[in-house]
Parts: C-alpha cells; sequence; structure tokens
C-alpha cells in the first residue's frame, strides 16, 4: 500500500491514496463538489465544469473531477470566486432549457434544479429565443427529451461502460449537439432504464412513468424484484395503492446502481386486467367466483378428507415465493397433509454443488466477490441476457479492476468482449472446455466459476474437482432461475431434502411425476404452473392452486386462491448467490392474499393452528432462523433492507440429488416464466422488436 | 516556375520556403537538389539526445499557436517504454487568418517528411500520420504523391539508408472541425472516433495516439526541423531573437496592398511588417486594429502596436500572443462590432459541445452580436457581452473557450464606443468598405 496523501480541503485535513481525485477526497471528509458529469465508477467526462474549486498555486479554477490530490495540496471548494463560476455555469445550461419544470417527471428530484437553488440567479439574462428540438419516443420505455438535457453524457457511458451495450452517442455539434440512440430514431437495446435513472434531468423519461405523478407524492418502498434470481433491489414508487415506477433510488441493494428492464418496469403485472380477485370453485364443470369462506371450507375439507382417507397427495411449491411460505408449506405437506411428495421447478444443481464443497469454507460467491475477485469463469450461460446483474458486476469488475473473465459459452456472448479468453463448446461440452483453461486459471490467484443448468450432477463434482486441483481459492455460484429458486431448494421444497439440505429418509413423486401420475388423489399447487405447455394432467387429482392469473395450471384447478404478488407481502426471499433479503408490501391487490395468509387460514381451517404454527412472516421466519441450517442471520440486517449470505450446512448431503430434474427455462431480458407474459412493458418491448 | 499566391519579399528571411517557388519544388528531385533528406541520414548518424539536443539548442517553439519549447516537448517522451512511438502532424490549419501549413505542403512536402522521419529517430517511432484538415483536400493528394515518391526510391519504409532506422507515413483527413486542431481531439479523429478533446494530463508525449506516446506538433515546427539538424540548432536559434529561435511564416491578410505569406524571423518589427513587407493598407487608410496570430488571440488597437516586434515575449508584454501567425490588419473602414460577431459566428459554429460553457456561451454571444448588429441591442448588451466572455474564460475543458473570449473581451473593451454607437443609431463615422484584395495563385 501507497503512503497516503495528505491535503487540505476547507481548511481541513484529509489523507488518501496517491491517485485520489480531489472530488473524492472531498466527499471523504463530508464535503460535497456539486458535479453534473462526474459519476463514480464511470469514466472522467470534466464536461460540466460544476466541480470548480480552487487550488493554492493554480493560476485558474481546476475540475475538481479531474484532479489528483498532491501532497500539500491546499482546496478550497466554496469561495466567492467558485460561487460566481457556477452560477455563470449554470446561467449558460438554463439558456436553452425549456424550464418546464412544473410538468417534469425530474421535478423535486432533479439535480439541476437542486443546482440552481444553491448556486443559480434568481433571474435570467437571457432574452433569446430558445434552441427547440420536439421530444421523441426511442423505444416503448425511453422518452428522450433533448432541450432538456445538459449533455453530462451520463446515459451514453452507463449505456456503454456500464451495460455493454453502447446503444446511446452524441450527434451535431456545438449547441445542436444531442443524444442520439444506435438506430438513427429508436433504441435497439436492454431497456434496461440505466440511462433514465442515471440522468440527472428530465431528458431521459420512462415511458412506463412519465406524467404520472409527481416524486414527493410518492412513498418510496425497497423491495425485491421477483423475476430473476438476482436479487435486485427495486424501489417501488407507489402513490394511492399503486405502483408508479421501479428505480434503484438508494442504491442500497446487492445492486447497487443497476436494475435491468424487469426490476425496473416489470413490476406492472401485478394490476393486469386479468389479476384474480376473487376465489373461484368449480361448479358443474366451471370455476365460479366465491367467497373466501367458502374456498376454505371446501379445500379444508377436501384436504382433511383425503390425508384422513390416506390418499395420494401432491404438492407444487413456486419458486418465487417468499422463504416463509415455502418453509410453511413443506411444513404443511409433511406435517398436515402427511405427504413426502413435495417439488418445485428445479433450474440449477445447487444440491450437488454443496454436496460436492463439503468440508470447503468459503466456496459460494457473493453478488460482491464478482465485483471483487481478480478472475471470472462464465460457464455455459448467457449472463447479460439471463442474469443480467451478474453480467454487470462482471462487467464493473472488468472496468474497475481488470479482472480476468473467461467465457466457456455455447454462443457468443457479451463476455467475449473484454474476456480474457472465449471458448465456444456444446452444450455440456464446458468442463472439456474449461480443460483448456488449466494453465491461466491456475495462474490465477482467486476465481469465481459460475455455472449454469448444463453443469449438473457429476459434471458439478467434477468441476469442483477442477476447481480444487488448481490449489488457488475458488468460489461457485450455481446458476438458478426466478427470484426464491434457490430459496425453494432451500426450505426442503423437494421429497429428498428437508429445510437446511437434512435427508428426508423417505422418497417422494417428482413435480413431473405428479403431473403425470395417474393415481394421485389431489394436487395442491402454490404459484407454479407445471401445465405451462399444455400437457393434461395424468389423472384425475382435485386440483387446488393458489395463483395470480387463470394459467393453464389453474385453469386446470377445482379450487383457485387468488393470491399476492412478491411486492403485496412481506418476507424473506434468497438469491442465486444465497443472499438473503425483504420483501416489503407495497400495495394491496384487491381481494388477493399472501400465500402464507392462505396456507394460514386452511390449516387452521383444518384444525391444524397448533400444529403447524402461526403463520405471520415474522413468526415463520423466526422459526426458520432457529431450525433452519445456515439461516440464523442478523435479523436487525435483514430488517433494515441488508443482505446476508447463507452459510449452508458444510458436509455431505447424502440423497439422489436428481439432476435429471434440474431445467433452467432460459427466461431472456425480457421473459420471465408465466409471469413474463402479463407484463405489458416485457410484451411492448417484443413486439417492437418485431415490427422493426 | 511554380506560381506563388504571392511575390515573396526581399525581407524574408527564407529558411522553410527556400523552395518555395522552385520548378517542380514538391518532387522529390528537386528536394534532393536543394539539401533534402541530408538532415535525416545526419540524424541517423547522431544519437537520439543529440537529436533532441540540436532542437532544444535551436529555442524552436511550437508554430500551431501555445508556443512550446519543441526541444522539451520531445524530451518528455518516454522512450524506455515498450509501447510504439507515434509522430504526428497537425496539419489541420483552421485558425481564421492562418494560411501557412497548406503551401509548406503545397510546395514542399519533402521537407514535412524528413522532419516527421528526424523526430521518429529521436524518440524511436516507427510510424508518423499527418492529420489533414478536409477542407485541405487536395493537399492529401500532393502529400500522398510526395510519400509514395519517397516510398519508390527508398526514402520510407524499412532500414533507411542502410541503417536500422525504418518510418513509415500515412495521410489522414480531418471532416472539418476546428476542434480537431486541438491535440487531443485531433488524437481522438485519428483514432476514427468523435472528435472531443480528451483529459489532459497525461499529455501526447506520454499518452497519444493509441494510448501511445506521440510527438505531437505542428506542420511548421517539423518543417524547421530538417534545417535546423542540417545547419545547427545554433544557426536556427541565431535567426530570431533570443527566447525564439528562426523564423514565423506569417500569414498577412486584411487590409494591405500586398497581402500574403512571408517567412519573417522572429522579432520583426511590426510596423515595418505592415508597411513594407505587407505593402501598407490600401488608400491611405489608418490601421484600426491587428490581429497577431490568429482570431483566437486578443486584438490590439493600433496605438498598442507601436513599437511591437512579432516574437512570442513582445506580444505577451502587449497581452496578447503570437498563435498561428495568422496576421489580421484591419483600417479604420472596419466595423468592429461586426469583427465580433464575426469571430464569434465561427467559434460558436465550430464549438464541440463537450463542455458547458464554450457550447452554451459561444451560441449566446453570437446570438446577442447577431441582435446587436441588426440594431436591436441595448445598452446592457454591451456588459452582458463582457460578462459572458469572461465566464467562459478559464472555465472551459480545452483553450476553444478562451479562444471565443479572449478576442470578444478585448474589442468589447477597447471598442466599447463603437458599440454604443450601435445604441445612439447615430450615423457613425463608419466608411464604406474599400474592396479587399483577394488571394489568388499566381497573383
Amino acid at each position: 500500500m501507497a503512503e497516503l496523501v495528505s491535503l487540505t480541503i476547507d481548511g481541513r485535513t484529509v489523507q488518501v491514496p496517491p491517485g485520489t481525485l480531489v472530488i473524492d477526497a472531498a466527499k471523504k471528509i463530508g464535503v460535497e463538489v456539486p458535479a453534473f458529469c462526474y459519476y463514480e465508477g464511470l469514466s472522467l467526462q470534466a464536461a460540466c465544469r460544476m466541480c470548480l474549486v480552487e487550488v493554492e498555486k493554480m493560476p485558474k479554477l481546476m475540475a475538481g473531477c479531474t484532479l489528483p490530490v498532491a501532497e500539500g495540496m491546499v482546496v478550497r471548494t466554496e469561495t466567492p470566486t467558485i460561487a460566481k463560476a457556477r452560477k455563470s455555469t449554470l446561467e449558460f445550461l438554463l439558456t436553452n432549457h425549456p424550464l418546464d419544470c412544473p410538468v417534469c417527471d425530474k421535478g423535486g428530484e432533479c439535480e439541476l434544479q437542486d443546482m440552481v437553488f444553491r448556486y443559480g440567479a434568481g433571474e435570467s439574462r437571457y432574452t433569446e429565443i430558445k434552441h427547440h428540438v420536439d421530444e421523441k419516443q426511442w423505444s416503448p420505455v425511453v422518452y428522450f427529451d433533448a432541450p432538456r438535457c445538459i449533455l453530462c453524457y451520463r446515459c451514453v457511458r452507463i449505456c456503454d461502460e456500464g451495460m455493454g451495450v453502447g446503444a446511446l452517442g452524441v450527434i451535431n455539434r456545438g449547441v445542436v449537439s444531442e443524444i442520439a440512440p444506435n438506430k438513427t430514431d429508436h433504441l435497439e437495446c436492454d431497456e434496461c432504464g440505466m440511462c433514465i435513472d442515471i440522468c440527472p434531468v428530465g431528458a431521459l423519461t420512462s415511458g412506463a412513468y412519465r406524467y404520472k405523478t409527481r416524486p414527493w407524492e410518492m412513498q418510496h418502498v425497497g423491495t425485491i424484484c421477483t423475476h430473476c434470481s438476482n436479487g435486485c433491489k427495486t424501489t417501488l414508487g407507489v402513490r394511492n395503492n399503486e405502483i408508479m415506477r421501479g428505480d434503484n433510488r438508494d442504491q442500497s441493494g446487492v445492486n447497487g446502481e443497476f436494475l435491468c428492464i424487469k426490476g425496473r418496469y416489470a413490476f406492472d403485472f401485478y394490476h393486469h386486467q386479468e389479476r384474480l380477485q376473487s376465489p373461484l370453485v368449480r361448479k358443474n364443470g366451471k370455476l365460479e367466483p366465491v367467497s373466501w369462506k367458502e374456498a376454505l371450507e371446501a379445500a379444508a375439507a377436501r384436504l382433511k378428507a383425503a390425508r384422513d382417507a390416506g390418499s395420494k397427495i401432491g404438492v407444487i411449491g413456486s419458486t418465487r415465493t417468499s422463504n416463509e411460505e415455502n418453509f410453511y408449506l413443506q411444513k404443511f405437506a409433511r406435517l398436515g397433509l402427511g405427504t413426502n411428495h413435495i417439488d418445485h421447478h428445479r433450474t440449477g444443481d445447487v444440491v450437488t454443488l454443496l454436496d460436492a464443497l463439503s468440508g470447503q469454507k468459503d466456496a459460494l460467491a457473493t453478488t460482491a466477490d464478482l465485483y471483487e475477485k481478480p478472475a471470472i469463469v462464465v460457464l455455459g450461460a448467457d449472463l447479460a441476457l439471463e442474469h443480467p446483474l451478474l453480467s454487470f458486476q462482471i462487467r464493473a469488475n472488468f472496468r474497475h479492476h481488470q479482472a480476468r473473465v473467461y467465457a466457456v459459452t455455447e454462443k457468443p456472448v457479451r463476455e467475449d468482449k473484454y474476456a480474457a479468453a472465449a471458448i465456444r463448446c456444446d452444450a455440456a461440452g464446458e468442463l472439456a472446455a474449461l480443460e483448456t483453461l488449466r494453465e491461466k486459471l491456475a495462474n490465477e490467484p482467486e476465481l469465481v466459476i459460475v455455472f449454469g443448468d448444463t453443469v449438473k450432477g457429476d459434471a458439478v463434482r467434477k468441476l469442483v474437482a477442477f476447481g480444487s486441483s488448481l490449489g488457488k481459492p475458488v468460489k461457485y455460484v450455481a446458476l438458478v432461475d426466478y427470484s426464491n429458486s434457490r430459496g425453494a431448494m432451500d426450505m426442503g421444497l423437494v421429497p429428498e431434502l428437508l429445510p437446511g439440505y437434512r435427508p428426508s429418509g423417505q422418497t417422494g413423486m417428482s413435480a413431473g411425476e405428479m403431473v403425470a401420475s395417474g393415481d394421485l388423489d389431489m394436487l395442491y399447487i402454490v404459484g407454479a404452473n407445471p401445465l405451462e405447455g399444455g400437457q393434461p394432467l395424468g389423472g384425475k387429482p382435485f386440483v387446488i392452486v393458489h395463483e395470480m392469473f387463470l394459467t393453464e395450471t389453474a385453469q386446470a384447478a377445482d379450487i383457485v386462491f387468488p393470491a399476492s404478488s412478491a411486492y403485496e407481502k412481506n418476507g424473506t426471499v434468497t438469491s442465486v448467490t444465497g443472499e438473503v433479503q425483504q420483501l416489503k408490501k407495497a400495495v394491496q391487490a384487491m381481494g388477493t392474499k399472501p400465500d402464507l395468509e392462505i396456507l394460514g387460514l386452511l390449516v387452521r381451517e383444518m384444525g391444524l393452528a397448533a400444529q403447524i404454527g402461526p403463520w405471520t412472516p415474522d413468526k415463520v421466519f423466526q422459526e426458520i432462523r432457529e431450525t433452519v441450517p445456515g439461516y440464523n442471520m442478523p435479523l436487525p440486517v435483514i430488517a433494515t433492507g441488508g443482505a446476508v449470505q447463507t452459510a449452508p450446512v458444510n458436509g455431505r448431503i447424502e440423497v439422489d440429488a436428481r439432476p435429471d430434474l434440474v431445467r433452467s427455462s432460459r427466461d431472456g431480458l425480457f421473459t420471465s416464466g408465466t409471469l413474463g407474459r402479463y407484463s405489458k412493458v416485457l410484451n411492448s418491448v417484443v413486439e417492437g422488436r418485431h415490427h422493426t | 516556375m511554380t506560381k506563388l499566391y504571392n511575390e515573396p519579399s526581399p525581407l524574408e528571411t527564407r529558411v522553410l520556403t527556400k523552395r518555395f517557388g522552385l520548378p517542380n519544388s514538391a518532387s522529390l528531385d528537386t528536394y534532393l537538389a536543394t539539401d533534402g533528406y541530408v538532415a535525416i541520414r545526419k540524424a541517423i548518424e547522431m544519437t537520439q539526445d543529440d537529436v533532441i539536443n540540436e532542437v532544444k539548442a535551436s529555442n524552436l517553439r511550437g508554430r500551431g499557436g501555445a508556443g512550446f519549447p519543441t526541444g522539451m516537448k520531445w524530451g518528455f517522451v518516454p522512450r524506455s517504454s515498450p509501447k510504439p512511438k507515434y509522430i504526428v502532424v497537425n496539419a489541420d490549419e483552421s485558425e481564421p487568418g492562418t494560411c501557412k501549413d497548406r503551401l509548406l505542403m503545397e510546395y514542399d512536402p519533402h521537407q514535412l517528411i524528413e522532419g516527421m522521419m528526424i523526430a521518429g529517430r529521436a524518440v524511436d517511432a516507427k510510424a508518423g500520420y499527418i492529420y489533414i484538415r478536409g477542407e485541405y483536400r487536395y493537399l492529401i493528394d500532393i502529400m500522398d504523391k510526395a510519400i509514395a515518391e519517397a516510398y519508390q526510391r527508398g526514402y520510407l519504409g524499412k532500414n533507411l539508408f542502410g541503417s536500422d532506422f525504418s518510418f513509415d507515413c500515412y495521410t489522414h483527413t480531418g471532416a472539418g472541425a476546428y476542434e480537431c486542431g486541438e491535440e487531443s481531439a485531433l488524437l481522438e479523429s485519428l483514432e476514427g472516433k468523435r472528435g472531443v478533446p480528451r483529459i489532459r494530463p497525461p499529455f501526447p508525449a506520454v499518452v497519444g495516439a493509441w494510448q501511445c506516446p506521440t510527438i505531437l506538433n505542428n506542420v511548421e515546427t517539423f518543417c524547421a526541423v530538417p534545417p535546423i539538424i542540417r545547419d545547427g540548432g545554433a544557426a536556427f536559434a541565431a535567426l530570431g531573437v533570443p527566447k525564439a529561435g528562426g523564423t514565423r511564416l506569417t500569414c498577412l491578410s486584411g487590409h494591405l496592398n500586398k497581402p500574403g505569406v512571408y517567412e519573417l524571423a522572429l522579432g520583426f518589427p511590426l510596423d515595418k511588417m505592415i508597411n513594407e513587407v505587407g505593402g501598407g493598407i490600401p488608400n491611405g487608410r489608418k490601421l484600426k486594429a491587428f490581429i497577431p496570430g490568429g482570431s483566437s488571440c486578443p486584438i490590439l488597437t493600433a496605438a498598442e502596436c507601436e513599437g511591437l516586434t512579432m516574437d512570442y515575449d513582445s506580444m505577451a508584454n502587449a497581452k496578447t500572443m503570437l498563435g498561428s501567425g495568422g496576421v489580421v490588419v484591419m483600417d479604420d473602414t472596419t466595423d468592429m462590432v461586426k469583427v465580433a460577431l464575426r469571430i464569434m459566428r465561427f467559434y460558436a459554429h465550430e464549438s464541440c459541445g463537450w463542455c458547458i460553457p464554450c457550447r452554451e456561451g459561444t451560441a449566446w454571444l453570437r446570438k446577442i452580436l447577431t441582435r446587436f448588429v441588426d440594431g436591436m441591442g441595448t445598452k446592457q448588451d454591451i456588459n452582458l457581452i463582457g460578462d459572458l466572455a469572461h465566464n467562459m474564460l478559464g472555465r472551459t475543458f480545452c483553450p476553444l473557450g478562451d479562444a471565443a473570449a479572449l478576442p470578444t473581451i478585448s474589442i468589447v473593451e477597447k471598442f466599447r464606443d463603437e458599440f454604443e454607437a450601435y445604441l445612439a443609431r447615430t450615423t457613425v463615422s463608419i466608411p464604406v468598405q474599400s474592396d479587399l484584395p483577394v488571394l489568388q495563385p499566381g497573383m
């Protein structure tokens, strides 16, 4: 570690590593040097000239965002000269700015407004005609209003550097310079909306949010995105029980500043017109709306009778419901219904990985590891499309730490562009291809290996053996699909395992076997759509379903309970990297109940309340912390919106992990299983693609 | 006899322009017959340090405008760096009033090539790029022809003159942006990117073209190198004044009887330059204003010009710059408000748009000045023009903002009465414009 450099900022001494920029050194002692174009983590621009500071012995004002510290430097960040410079820069900025703050989406949270409030003039000396350009729509989600743009290039940089897409650039020059999309008049990109979020003014606005509300009229609820498994925190802006937008306002999640289209816009399924708002019971062959009381009584009666008769009952859980719901469901199934036919859609071979890692410490990578470790191997997955946050982390790692990235995939992937090596192989041929990198990987001080669903069973064991043979610390991520795919496994939604990977010692049918089975008497399905492909049930079981929509599975049900989405409940979910985070209820969808409450009411109706236990999320989470290995995490961290990685049992898991059942849906950027169908934004983007 | 744009003056010191006017002056044969490619052979025999020291001894200062000592700049190149090094010629001559580089390339392209080669020899660079402004399309043909001829006859390429020195040379066209004359923007453009300036430091000598150490100089600077190596730095230094050696190609334009490009020793008296070299102001009119080195310089009044000499220090003492050698002489028929507008129109048009003060400031000033000239100015506008220009000065990302601010400030301060006269709408005694002589080949 090099010697620290000591300098004085506004009369206070600060010590920072050499090469630190004055703007960052100031931040360290709580001095904010205002800037538009400077953005931590992106390349330097020095274009806005707001961060000018006075430095002793320098003849003119210096840009704090590009000036490295020097020993003994004396910096002043607030002087009359600086204030005048900032005032004049803002005056320049406002010359062609439309000053349409009263109707601008950004009003109230606009950096330009704040800056003018702080440094700007009360009146304008500009009496000329303003340069006007009409507003443009670049995609279903991105609108651009050029006159509001201050050309800080944050959008251009985040798209290029952060996303690796590079869909934005600049056309023309001088005062008519304009940000422009890659397809002349429209965008072809990830539609992540990062450009909108990073825009300090109202130039880039969201198609889903624009002109809907004022920022100060919303409450901001930080919860976890329900789509993919990456566990991004999305802050939902809520007004009058309506979600107006999603963004990463406080940047406190594992995703930092990142969100993709799903986290930012695809909450919209929650008010789709086909959302179920009442329980349904099949009468005369037709699903009819009934009261909760009637539906619960009917379901409880059937379940009780089936259990008492010793009938065959199957239970299929969800990859999106909370840990509490999954835990409670398996407890209900095993204790309440006396069945071990319980499963869910498995999308990654987590069990084999944990078993193979038996005895190894700290061998599971966190989201942060992907940003911090010196070398990353991507095995058999297109991260940019399937796991956008992980892809973002690796890109940032390459940019900031020059990480070596190795991509071993079937098709070209975005990582290729900066990879130390990019190797193409057949699906399931990843390990052989990886062997060719042995020498390079052995030279890495540390390694993270991320692998997709084609690496399963023995291949996972071989992969871990390969990693161990390198003689370096290696961490792994077994990719899984949805927001709580990992949690479903951790909570024992499989026949062979109880919560915390303890063998159940019993056999049971898999989800596929339950669907195909000819002699199943009852099928209880929570938030899953096993009949998605349109295949019929093998037998004629009585089917009870918790669902948000009348999916193929719900249509085949005898009783349907309208379930709440992840945005309408409290609880916890576990991300692909095993990081547990809190769901916070943002809204209440009319007529629905969280799955945990539905289960609880049913348990009560069946008279099992004393046996199965209370059904509030905090009580169930407490039970999980006490009984499930790896989940005894500090409550305050979770309760304040933090993430804690579970440390699952470190020892052999003596069961057949059923790698044959592992199958990823391979959702891309614009699909999200059955749920994706009900997001207008996702659909509009997909439709847009078809037209161009 | 190759046609010249203007008759040479006997008062010139013709070092760089000594081949101007010779038959086929652009040809390799003519070049070889007049000491051509002598200096590079000599440089190959010298050590690299000796080459740089010779340039230092010549007191050669950059001819692009900033006047940075050339030898010192070359000395900044980290020769031990494992990266390749490059030579880049700034031939993006765009400064209004400046028209010398085109003649150096048109009449004596081999001198430029040889200058690049010597620079290459000095810092171990094996390739050089000549970045020629897009509007000088015809020069690319001339340079390409000269380069091809040099390759053909073994003056460019591998193992030159039986030594281990190799050098390749390429031309590259600009696309019509003044900003690309700024060295870091030029490098961006050369690399195929948008022509906007880079954050400096690092300077090109350390991190230049393709992130490699690069010597980047003006055409005239490189053209001065062969004579320096051939005849010695001391001889070149002796031509000029103590702190600045040699000659400047001075582009005389404006209200003069004999406008043109003249090679004058540094320190040439300003008065003599106007009245003898330039043939004086037509129709016996009086000098009103003077631009010493391109439109970016603060403008001098006639009174301020008295006793000045054309060199860096003399101009700095007069609070202006020697600049790029583009001298513009304005007689007492000149409307200074229109001059301010003309200059600001240029900078507003050429502002790259990267940073706020320049992008918005130049456009705003252009609007105010346009309105002013149209007779719709107000008294507050006069202060506003000066104030806005001051707000740009020293606050922009690159010197373009300063280049727009400096002349504007000087005009508003020194010719305020003309602005006030516009307000009064009285018939100011600004006589009708005289016909201006136009530069043409063969004049």
